[in-house]
Protein backbone atom coordinates (compact mmCIF):
# COMPACT_ATOMS: atom_id res chain seq x y z
CA UNK A 1 0.00 0.00 0.00
CA UNK A 2 0.89 3.85 0.07
CA UNK A 3 1.78 4.05 4.06
CA UNK A 4 4.99 5.61 3.21
CA UNK A 5 3.40 8.22 0.81
CA UNK A 6 3.86 11.65 1.63
CA UNK A 7 1.46 14.47 1.06
CA UNK A 8 2.14 16.80 -1.66
CA UNK A 9 -0.56 19.23 -3.47
CA UNK A 10 -3.26 20.51 -1.20
CA UNK A 11 -5.66 20.02 1.05
CA UNK A 12 -4.40 15.91 2.03
CA UNK A 13 -4.30 17.02 5.79
CA UNK A 14 -6.83 19.49 7.34
CA UNK A 15 -5.69 20.93 10.56
CA UNK A 16 -2.36 21.70 8.56
CA UNK A 17 -0.67 24.75 9.61
CA UNK A 18 0.61 25.61 6.40
CA UNK A 19 -1.05 26.91 2.86
CA UNK A 20 -0.04 25.18 -0.50
CA UNK A 21 2.81 27.45 -1.28
CA UNK A 22 4.03 27.16 2.60
CA UNK A 23 2.97 30.72 4.05
CA UNK A 24 1.80 30.03 7.55
CA UNK A 25 -2.79 29.77 7.32
CA UNK A 26 -5.44 31.78 9.07
CA UNK A 27 -5.93 31.60 12.85
CA UNK A 28 -9.29 29.70 12.76
CA UNK A 29 -11.70 30.38 15.56
CA UNK A 30 -14.88 28.99 16.19
CA UNK A 31 -18.29 30.55 17.82
CA UNK A 32 -21.32 28.08 18.58
CA UNK A 33 -23.63 28.10 21.38
CA UNK A 34 -27.38 28.01 21.62
CA UNK A 35 -30.00 29.97 19.25
CA UNK A 36 -29.94 33.65 20.00
CA UNK A 37 -27.25 33.62 22.00
CA UNK A 38 -25.49 36.76 20.49
CA UNK A 39 -23.03 34.81 18.30
CA UNK A 40 -23.17 36.71 15.05
CA UNK A 41 -24.17 39.61 17.14
CA UNK A 42 -20.31 39.03 19.09
CA UNK A 43 -19.09 37.90 15.43
CA UNK A 44 -20.00 41.84 14.03
CA UNK A 45 -18.90 43.35 16.86
CA UNK A 46 -15.15 41.02 16.33
CA UNK A 47 -15.02 42.10 13.10
CA UNK A 48 -15.53 45.87 13.13
CA UNK A 49 -12.93 45.94 16.33
CA UNK A 50 -10.35 43.95 14.38
CA UNK A 51 -10.97 44.70 10.65
CA UNK A 52 -8.27 47.56 10.81
CA UNK A 53 -5.41 45.96 12.53
CA UNK A 54 -6.23 42.02 10.99
CA UNK A 55 -6.99 40.86 7.08
CA UNK A 56 -10.15 38.91 8.36
CA UNK A 57 -13.29 36.74 6.80
CA UNK A 58 -16.19 34.83 8.22
CA UNK A 59 -17.77 31.28 7.44
CA UNK A 60 -21.66 30.46 8.67
CA UNK A 61 -22.99 28.03 8.82
CA UNK A 62 -26.89 28.34 8.91
CA UNK A 63 -29.62 25.88 9.98
CA UNK A 64 -31.98 26.44 6.90
CA UNK A 65 -31.19 29.98 5.32
CA UNK A 66 -28.75 31.99 4.79
CA UNK A 67 -29.56 34.63 8.32
CA UNK A 68 -26.23 34.56 9.45
CA UNK A 69 -24.72 35.62 6.83
CA UNK A 70 -27.16 38.05 5.24
CA UNK A 71 -26.82 39.63 8.12
CA UNK A 72 -23.61 40.08 8.32
CA UNK A 73 -23.57 41.44 4.54
CA UNK A 74 -26.98 43.90 5.77
CA UNK A 75 -24.17 44.67 8.52
CA UNK A 76 -21.56 45.39 6.36
CA UNK A 77 -19.46 44.58 8.75
CA UNK A 78 -16.94 43.05 5.91
CA UNK A 79 -16.79 43.13 2.49
CA UNK A 80 -19.11 40.62 0.60
CA UNK A 81 -15.97 38.48 -0.78
CA UNK A 82 -14.93 37.76 2.53
CA UNK A 83 -18.41 36.33 4.07
CA UNK A 84 -18.98 32.71 3.21
CA UNK A 85 -22.10 31.04 3.89
CA UNK A 86 -21.77 26.78 4.43
CA UNK A 87 -24.98 24.42 3.80
CA UNK A 88 -25.56 22.07 6.56
CA UNK A 89 -28.46 19.92 5.69
CA UNK A 90 -30.08 20.65 9.03
CA UNK A 91 -27.26 20.06 11.23
CA UNK A 92 -24.89 22.15 11.52
CA UNK A 93 -23.32 20.42 13.86
CA UNK A 94 -22.40 18.04 11.74
CA UNK A 95 -21.14 20.24 9.36
CA UNK A 96 -18.57 21.70 11.92
CA UNK A 97 -17.69 18.14 14.21
CA UNK A 98 -18.65 14.66 11.76
CA UNK A 99 -18.22 15.97 8.41
CA UNK A 100 -15.90 18.99 8.04
CA UNK A 101 -14.97 18.88 4.27
CA UNK A 102 -17.59 21.96 3.45
CA UNK A 103 -16.15 24.34 5.91
CA UNK A 104 -12.73 23.40 5.13
CA UNK A 105 -13.42 24.08 1.87
CA UNK A 106 -15.00 27.45 2.67
CA UNK A 107 -11.98 28.76 4.42
CA UNK A 108 -9.42 27.40 2.04
CA UNK A 109 -11.60 29.28 -0.88
CA UNK A 110 -11.27 32.21 1.47
CA UNK A 111 -7.85 32.58 1.64
CA UNK A 112 -7.48 31.84 -1.48
CA UNK A 113 -9.91 34.60 -2.84
CA UNK A 114 -8.73 37.53 -0.82
CA UNK A 115 -5.19 36.77 -0.24
CA UNK A 116 -3.26 35.74 2.95
CA UNK A 117 -5.78 36.01 6.12
CA UNK A 118 -4.76 36.94 9.67
CA UNK A 119 -7.76 35.51 11.29
CA UNK A 120 -11.21 33.27 9.76
CA UNK A 121 -14.06 33.23 12.19
CA UNK A 122 -16.66 30.33 11.95
CA UNK A 123 -20.02 30.58 13.34
CA UNK A 124 -22.24 27.14 14.05
CA UNK A 125 -26.09 27.75 13.38
CA UNK A 126 -27.69 28.02 16.84
CA UNK A 127 -27.38 24.28 18.05
CA UNK A 128 -27.47 22.34 21.28
CA UNK A 129 -25.49 22.54 24.26
CA UNK A 130 -23.40 19.20 22.66
CA UNK A 131 -22.11 20.91 19.98
CA UNK A 132 -18.32 21.59 19.36
CA UNK A 133 -15.94 22.15 16.68
CA UNK A 134 -13.35 19.77 15.57
CA UNK A 135 -10.08 20.12 16.09
CA UNK A 136 -9.74 19.75 12.01
CA UNK A 137 -11.70 22.96 11.84
CA UNK A 138 -10.46 25.08 14.04
CA UNK A 139 -7.90 25.58 16.09
CA UNK A 140 -9.86 27.58 18.94
CA UNK A 141 -13.29 27.84 20.00
CA UNK A 142 -15.83 30.05 21.79
CA UNK A 143 -18.85 29.13 23.44
CA UNK A 144 -21.39 31.43 23.56
CA UNK A 145 -24.47 31.45 25.54
CA UNK A 146 -26.58 34.49 27.42
CA UNK A 147 -28.22 35.12 30.49
CA UNK A 148 -31.66 35.21 29.16
CA UNK A 149 -31.66 31.25 28.36
CA UNK A 150 -31.79 30.02 32.01
CA UNK A 151 -28.80 30.78 34.84
CA UNK A 152 -28.34 26.97 35.14
CA UNK A 153 -26.74 26.39 31.88
CA UNK A 154 -23.63 26.98 33.25
CA UNK A 155 -24.34 24.04 36.03
CA UNK A 156 -25.75 22.01 33.69
CA UNK A 157 -22.31 21.74 31.54
CA UNK A 158 -21.93 19.85 28.34
CA UNK A 159 -19.22 19.92 26.16
CA UNK A 160 -19.41 23.32 24.96
CA UNK A 161 -19.69 25.26 28.39
CA UNK A 162 -16.97 22.62 30.19
CA UNK A 163 -14.12 22.20 27.35
CA UNK A 164 -14.32 25.25 24.80
CA UNK A 165 -11.47 27.78 24.79
CA UNK A 166 -13.51 30.61 26.00
CA UNK A 167 -16.87 30.45 27.85
CA UNK A 168 -18.81 34.36 26.95
CA UNK A 169 -21.95 34.94 28.92
CA UNK A 170 -24.05 37.36 26.77
CA UNK A 171 -26.73 40.15 27.27
CA UNK A 172 -25.77 40.54 31.00
CA UNK A 173 -27.75 43.58 30.72
CA UNK A 174 -30.50 41.75 30.76
CA UNK A 175 -29.70 40.35 33.45
CA UNK A 176 -31.96 42.13 36.15
CA UNK A 177 -35.52 41.67 33.71
CA UNK A 178 -35.03 37.70 33.68
CA UNK A 179 -33.91 37.54 37.26
CA UNK A 180 -30.66 35.47 36.20
CA UNK A 181 -28.24 35.50 39.01
CA UNK A 182 -24.83 36.84 37.79
CA UNK A 183 -22.40 35.49 40.80
CA UNK A 184 -23.81 32.48 40.11
CA UNK A 185 -23.67 31.59 36.60
CA UNK A 186 -19.58 32.81 37.77
CA UNK A 187 -19.17 30.07 40.25
CA UNK A 188 -21.00 27.37 38.21
CA UNK A 189 -18.71 28.05 35.25
CA UNK A 190 -15.76 28.03 37.39
CA UNK A 191 -16.24 24.89 38.91
CA UNK A 192 -17.20 23.59 35.70
CA UNK A 193 -13.88 24.74 33.65
CA UNK A 194 -11.37 24.86 36.65
CA UNK A 195 -8.56 27.33 35.16
CA UNK A 196 -10.63 28.20 31.02
CA UNK A 197 -11.16 31.45 31.01
CA UNK A 198 -15.07 32.73 31.00
CA UNK A 199 -16.22 36.29 30.05
CA UNK A 200 -19.35 38.07 30.78
CA UNK A 201 -20.44 40.75 27.97
CA UNK A 202 -23.31 42.90 27.16
CA UNK A 203 -23.17 44.15 23.33
CA UNK A 204 -25.56 46.71 24.18
CA UNK A 205 -23.15 48.05 27.07
CA UNK A 206 -20.17 50.83 26.52
CA UNK A 207 -17.18 47.79 26.61
CA UNK A 208 -19.16 45.71 24.10
CA UNK A 209 -16.69 43.10 23.31
CA UNK A 210 -13.39 44.05 24.14
CA UNK A 211 -12.14 41.66 26.31
CA UNK A 212 -13.61 38.81 24.11
CA UNK A 213 -11.40 40.71 21.13
CA UNK A 214 -8.47 41.02 23.22
CA UNK A 215 -8.39 37.06 23.99
CA UNK A 216 -8.70 36.68 20.27
CA UNK A 217 -5.72 38.89 20.08
CA UNK A 218 -3.94 36.83 22.41
CA UNK A 219 -4.56 33.68 20.65
CA UNK A 220 -3.26 34.99 17.36
CA UNK A 221 0.11 36.12 19.00
CA UNK A 222 0.15 32.35 20.22
CA UNK A 223 -0.78 31.72 16.71
CA UNK A 224 1.92 33.56 15.13
CA UNK A 225 4.65 32.86 17.54
CA UNK B 1 -4.48 0.58 -19.45
CA UNK B 2 -6.45 -1.69 -17.45
CA UNK B 3 -3.93 -2.13 -14.14
CA UNK B 4 -4.89 -3.23 -10.88
CA UNK B 5 -4.59 -0.86 -8.22
CA UNK B 6 -1.97 -0.63 -5.49
CA UNK B 7 -3.70 -2.30 -2.76
CA UNK B 8 -4.52 -5.34 -2.05
CA UNK B 9 -8.66 -6.26 -2.00
CA UNK B 10 -10.12 -5.71 0.96
CA UNK B 11 -13.43 -6.13 1.86
CA UNK B 12 -12.97 -4.13 5.45
CA UNK B 13 -12.11 -0.72 3.37
CA UNK B 14 -15.47 -1.32 1.16
CA UNK B 15 -17.13 -0.82 4.25
CA UNK B 16 -15.10 1.86 5.42
CA UNK B 17 -16.10 3.46 2.00
CA UNK B 18 -19.54 2.85 2.06
CA UNK B 19 -20.17 4.02 5.41
CA UNK B 20 -22.63 7.27 5.80
CA UNK B 21 -20.54 8.55 8.24
CA UNK B 22 -17.80 8.82 5.58
CA UNK B 23 -17.07 12.84 6.17
CA UNK B 24 -17.22 13.76 2.29
CA UNK B 25 -20.03 16.45 2.47
CA UNK B 26 -23.25 13.97 1.51
CA UNK B 27 -25.47 14.87 4.45
CA UNK B 28 -26.15 18.16 3.25
CA UNK B 29 -27.11 16.89 0.01
CA UNK B 30 -30.73 15.45 -0.77
CA UNK B 31 -29.99 14.02 -3.98
CA UNK B 32 -33.43 15.86 -5.08
CA UNK B 33 -35.49 14.61 -2.60
CA UNK B 34 -36.02 18.08 -0.98
CA UNK B 35 -37.22 19.76 -4.16
CA UNK B 36 -39.54 16.35 -5.04
CA UNK B 37 -41.05 16.90 -1.32
CA UNK B 38 -41.73 20.33 -2.07
CA UNK B 39 -43.70 19.18 -5.42
CA UNK B 40 -45.20 17.01 -3.30
CA UNK B 41 -44.12 13.98 -5.05
CA UNK B 42 -42.40 11.92 -2.33
CA UNK B 43 -44.77 11.85 0.42
CA UNK B 44 -44.40 8.50 1.68
CA UNK B 45 -41.72 5.01 2.08
CA UNK B 46 -43.99 3.96 -0.91
CA UNK B 47 -43.28 7.12 -2.98
CA UNK B 48 -40.13 7.40 -1.95
CA UNK B 49 -39.17 4.08 -3.37
CA UNK B 50 -40.67 5.01 -6.29
CA UNK B 51 -38.23 8.01 -6.32
CA UNK B 52 -35.65 6.11 -5.36
CA UNK B 53 -36.09 3.00 -8.02
CA UNK B 54 -36.20 6.20 -10.81
CA UNK B 55 -33.11 7.57 -9.58
CA UNK B 56 -31.49 4.37 -9.39
CA UNK B 57 -32.06 3.05 -13.05
CA UNK B 58 -30.90 6.69 -14.17
CA UNK B 59 -28.06 8.93 -12.10
CA UNK B 60 -27.64 5.66 -10.56
CA UNK B 61 -26.79 3.34 -13.22
CA UNK B 62 -24.49 5.89 -14.91
CA UNK B 63 -22.95 7.08 -11.50
CA UNK B 64 -21.65 3.66 -10.87
CA UNK B 65 -20.64 3.05 -14.42
CA UNK B 66 -18.18 5.94 -13.89
CA UNK B 67 -17.03 5.31 -10.45
CA UNK B 68 -16.19 1.26 -12.11
CA UNK B 69 -14.88 2.84 -14.70
CA UNK B 70 -12.53 5.27 -12.75
CA UNK B 71 -11.29 2.22 -10.82
CA UNK B 72 -10.54 -0.19 -13.61
CA UNK B 73 -7.89 2.88 -14.18
CA UNK B 74 -9.76 4.89 -17.40
CA UNK B 75 -8.05 8.57 -17.78
CA UNK B 76 -10.40 10.82 -14.45
CA UNK B 77 -9.93 13.93 -17.20
CA UNK B 78 -11.88 11.59 -20.05
CA UNK B 79 -14.39 10.72 -17.42
CA UNK B 80 -14.95 13.87 -16.13
CA UNK B 81 -15.98 15.09 -19.24
CA UNK B 82 -18.38 11.99 -19.85
CA UNK B 83 -20.24 13.22 -16.87
CA UNK B 84 -20.40 16.60 -17.87
CA UNK B 85 -21.84 15.57 -20.93
CA UNK B 86 -24.67 13.19 -18.79
CA UNK B 87 -25.37 15.88 -16.55
CA UNK B 88 -27.51 18.79 -17.97
CA UNK B 89 -28.35 20.94 -15.55
CA UNK B 90 -25.45 23.09 -14.54
CA UNK B 91 -26.66 23.05 -10.91
CA UNK B 92 -26.15 19.04 -10.49
CA UNK B 93 -22.47 19.75 -12.27
CA UNK B 94 -22.12 22.32 -10.00
CA UNK B 95 -23.16 20.21 -7.18
CA UNK B 96 -21.21 16.71 -8.68
CA UNK B 97 -17.86 19.04 -8.61
CA UNK B 98 -18.20 20.36 -5.11
CA UNK B 99 -18.95 16.59 -3.49
CA UNK B 100 -16.43 15.34 -5.74
CA UNK B 101 -13.47 17.81 -4.05
CA UNK B 102 -14.82 16.72 -0.39
CA UNK B 103 -14.73 13.52 -1.30
CA UNK B 104 -10.85 13.63 -2.62
CA UNK B 105 -9.99 15.54 0.86
CA UNK B 106 -11.45 12.27 2.67
CA UNK B 107 -9.69 9.64 0.12
CA UNK B 108 -6.48 11.31 -0.08
CA UNK B 109 -6.49 11.40 4.24
CA UNK B 110 -7.73 7.79 4.30
CA UNK B 111 -5.50 5.91 0.86
CA UNK B 112 -2.69 8.54 -0.06
CA UNK B 113 -2.16 7.41 -3.30
CA UNK B 114 -0.02 9.02 -6.31
CA UNK B 115 -3.36 8.49 -8.76
CA UNK B 116 -5.44 11.05 -6.12
CA UNK B 117 -2.48 13.46 -5.76
CA UNK B 118 -2.56 13.95 -9.56
CA UNK B 119 -6.82 13.88 -9.40
CA UNK B 120 -6.46 17.22 -7.35
CA UNK B 121 -3.76 18.94 -8.73
CA UNK B 122 -5.76 18.43 -11.95
CA UNK B 123 -9.00 19.58 -10.44
CA UNK B 124 -8.61 21.72 -8.38
CA UNK B 125 -12.33 22.97 -7.32
CA UNK B 126 -13.04 19.32 -7.91
CA UNK B 127 -13.89 16.22 -10.36
CA UNK B 128 -17.86 14.73 -10.84
CA UNK B 129 -18.00 12.57 -7.36
CA UNK B 130 -18.57 9.26 -8.67
CA UNK B 131 -15.26 9.87 -10.89
CA UNK B 132 -13.46 10.51 -7.28
CA UNK B 133 -15.04 7.51 -5.96
CA UNK B 134 -14.17 5.31 -8.37
CA UNK B 135 -10.14 6.62 -7.93
CA UNK B 136 -10.57 6.55 -4.35
CA UNK B 137 -11.84 2.73 -4.82
CA UNK B 138 -8.84 2.44 -6.66
CA UNK B 139 -6.49 3.50 -4.16
CA UNK B 140 -7.94 1.68 -1.29
CA UNK B 141 -7.98 -1.80 -2.92
CA UNK B 142 -11.31 -1.97 -4.39
CA UNK B 143 -12.63 -3.17 -7.77
CA UNK B 144 -14.68 -2.02 -9.78
CA UNK B 145 -17.77 -3.61 -8.44
CA UNK B 146 -16.71 -2.72 -5.60
CA UNK B 147 -16.57 1.42 -6.68
CA UNK B 148 -20.04 0.73 -8.51
CA UNK B 149 -21.74 -0.60 -5.62
CA UNK B 150 -21.03 2.59 -3.87
CA UNK B 151 -22.37 5.25 -6.29
CA UNK B 152 -25.32 2.92 -7.00
CA UNK B 153 -26.12 2.93 -3.03
CA UNK B 154 -25.27 6.65 -2.16
CA UNK B 155 -27.72 7.10 -5.33
CA UNK B 156 -30.16 5.55 -2.96
CA UNK B 157 -28.81 5.91 0.23
CA UNK B 158 -28.62 9.92 0.29
CA UNK B 159 -32.70 10.59 -0.65
CA UNK B 160 -33.30 8.29 1.72
CA UNK B 161 -31.26 9.49 4.63
CA UNK B 162 -32.78 13.33 3.83
CA UNK B 163 -36.30 12.29 3.54
CA UNK B 164 -36.53 10.70 6.90
CA UNK B 165 -35.48 14.21 8.42
CA UNK B 166 -37.85 15.98 5.31
CA UNK B 167 -40.79 14.02 6.45
CA UNK B 168 -40.10 12.55 9.58
CA UNK B 169 -40.63 9.18 7.70
CA UNK B 170 -40.30 6.44 9.98
CA UNK B 171 -36.65 5.20 9.79
CA UNK B 172 -37.56 1.67 9.75
CA UNK B 173 -39.93 1.71 6.65
CA UNK B 174 -37.39 4.26 4.92
CA UNK B 175 -34.39 1.65 5.72
CA UNK B 176 -36.91 -1.12 4.14
CA UNK B 177 -37.10 0.72 0.79
CA UNK B 178 -33.26 0.78 0.48
CA UNK B 179 -33.77 -3.39 1.59
CA UNK B 180 -36.13 -3.76 -0.79
CA UNK B 181 -33.85 -2.05 -3.44
CA UNK B 182 -31.08 -3.88 -2.80
CA UNK B 183 -31.64 -6.69 -5.59
CA UNK B 184 -32.27 -4.17 -8.15
CA UNK B 185 -29.26 -2.57 -6.73
CA UNK B 186 -27.07 -5.50 -7.69
CA UNK B 187 -28.35 -5.95 -11.32
CA UNK B 188 -27.52 -2.21 -12.04
CA UNK B 189 -24.09 -2.79 -11.08
CA UNK B 190 -23.89 -5.94 -12.87
CA UNK B 191 -24.82 -3.72 -16.01
CA UNK B 192 -22.71 -0.67 -15.13
CA UNK B 193 -19.61 -2.83 -14.46
CA UNK B 194 -19.83 -4.79 -17.62
CA UNK B 195 -20.09 -1.07 -19.66
CA UNK B 196 -17.42 0.03 -17.80
CA UNK B 197 -15.09 -3.21 -19.33
CA UNK B 198 -16.55 -1.80 -23.08
CA UNK B 199 -15.38 1.48 -22.35
CA UNK B 200 -11.82 0.24 -21.37
CA UNK B 201 -11.70 -0.79 -25.07
CA UNK B 202 -13.98 1.41 -27.09
CA UNK B 203 -13.65 4.91 -25.18
CA UNK B 204 -16.20 6.32 -23.03
CA UNK B 205 -19.55 6.48 -25.47
CA UNK B 206 -20.17 3.10 -23.65
CA UNK B 207 -20.76 4.24 -20.73
CA UNK B 208 -24.90 4.57 -20.37
CA UNK B 209 -26.17 8.22 -20.19
CA UNK B 210 -29.59 7.75 -18.80
CA UNK B 211 -31.39 10.72 -17.21
CA UNK B 212 -34.57 11.80 -15.20
CA UNK B 213 -35.31 15.08 -16.85
CA UNK B 214 -37.22 15.93 -13.35
CA UNK B 215 -34.47 15.78 -11.30
CA UNK B 216 -32.75 18.09 -13.38
CA UNK B 217 -35.36 20.78 -13.79
CA UNK B 218 -36.25 20.17 -9.89
CA UNK B 219 -32.59 20.45 -9.25
CA UNK B 220 -32.38 23.87 -10.82
CA UNK B 221 -35.27 24.88 -9.47
CA UNK B 222 -33.86 23.84 -5.83
CA UNK B 223 -30.80 26.21 -6.35
CA UNK B 224 -32.65 29.06 -6.42
CA UNK B 225 -34.99 28.64 -3.45
CA UNK B 226 -33.99 31.01 -0.82
CA UNK B 227 -34.98 29.05 2.24
CA UNK B 228 -33.69 25.11 2.52
CA UNK B 229 -32.62 22.59 4.20
CA UNK B 230 -30.44 20.66 1.76
CA UNK B 231 -27.45 22.26 -0.67
CA UNK B 232 -28.66 19.99 -3.00
N1 LIG C 1 -29.87 42.88 25.10
C1 LIG C 1 -28.92 42.29 24.38
N2 LIG C 1 -29.25 41.74 23.20
C2 LIG C 1 -28.29 41.14 22.49
C3 LIG C 1 -26.93 41.09 22.93
N3 LIG C 1 -26.22 40.42 22.01
C4 LIG C 1 -27.07 40.06 21.03
N4 LIG C 1 -28.31 40.49 21.30
C5 LIG C 1 -29.53 40.30 20.49
O1 LIG C 1 -29.93 38.95 20.55
C6 LIG C 1 -30.53 38.54 19.34
C7 LIG C 1 -29.87 37.30 18.81
O2 LIG C 1 -28.52 37.61 18.50
P1 LIG C 1 -27.72 36.83 17.36
O3 LIG C 1 -26.34 37.39 17.34
O4 LIG C 1 -28.47 36.78 16.10
O5 LIG C 1 -27.72 35.37 17.99
P2 LIG C 1 -27.09 34.04 17.38
O6 LIG C 1 -26.48 33.31 18.51
O7 LIG C 1 -26.20 34.36 16.24
O8 LIG C 1 -28.40 33.30 16.89
P3 LIG C 1 -28.52 32.01 15.91
O9 LIG C 1 -27.43 32.13 14.89
O10 LIG C 1 -29.88 32.10 15.35
O11 LIG C 1 -28.34 30.84 16.80
C8 LIG C 1 -30.44 39.72 18.41
O12 LIG C 1 -31.65 40.40 18.42
C9 LIG C 1 -29.32 40.56 19.02
O13 LIG C 1 -29.43 41.92 18.73
C10 LIG C 1 -26.62 41.71 24.18
O14 LIG C 1 -25.49 41.72 24.65
N5 LIG C 1 -27.65 42.28 24.87
MG1 LIG D 1 -26.27 33.57 14.30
Amino acid sequence: MHLDHTHTGPGAVSADAHRPDGTRRALRIGLGGPVGSGKTATVAALCRALRTELSLAVVTNDIYTREDADFLLREAVLPPERIAAVETGACPHTAIRDDISANLEAVEDLEDAVGPLDLILVESGGDNLTATFSKGLVDAQIFVIDVAGGDDIPRKGGPGVTTADLLVVNKTDLAPHVGSDLARMAADAKAQRAELPVVFQSLRGEAGVTEVAAWVRGKLGAWRA
Amino acid sequence: MVRAAGAPMSRAALLVLADGRFPAGGHAHSGGAEAAVKAGRVTSAATLEEFCRGRLHTVGRVAAALAAAAALGIDPAELDAAADARTPSPALRATARRLGRQLLRAARACWPSPELDALAAAFPKGAHQPVVLGLTARSAGLGPEDAAHCAAYESVGGPTTATVRLLSLDPFEATAVLARLAPELDAVVEAAVAAARRAVLDGTDALPAASGPLLEIGAEGHAAWPVRLFAS
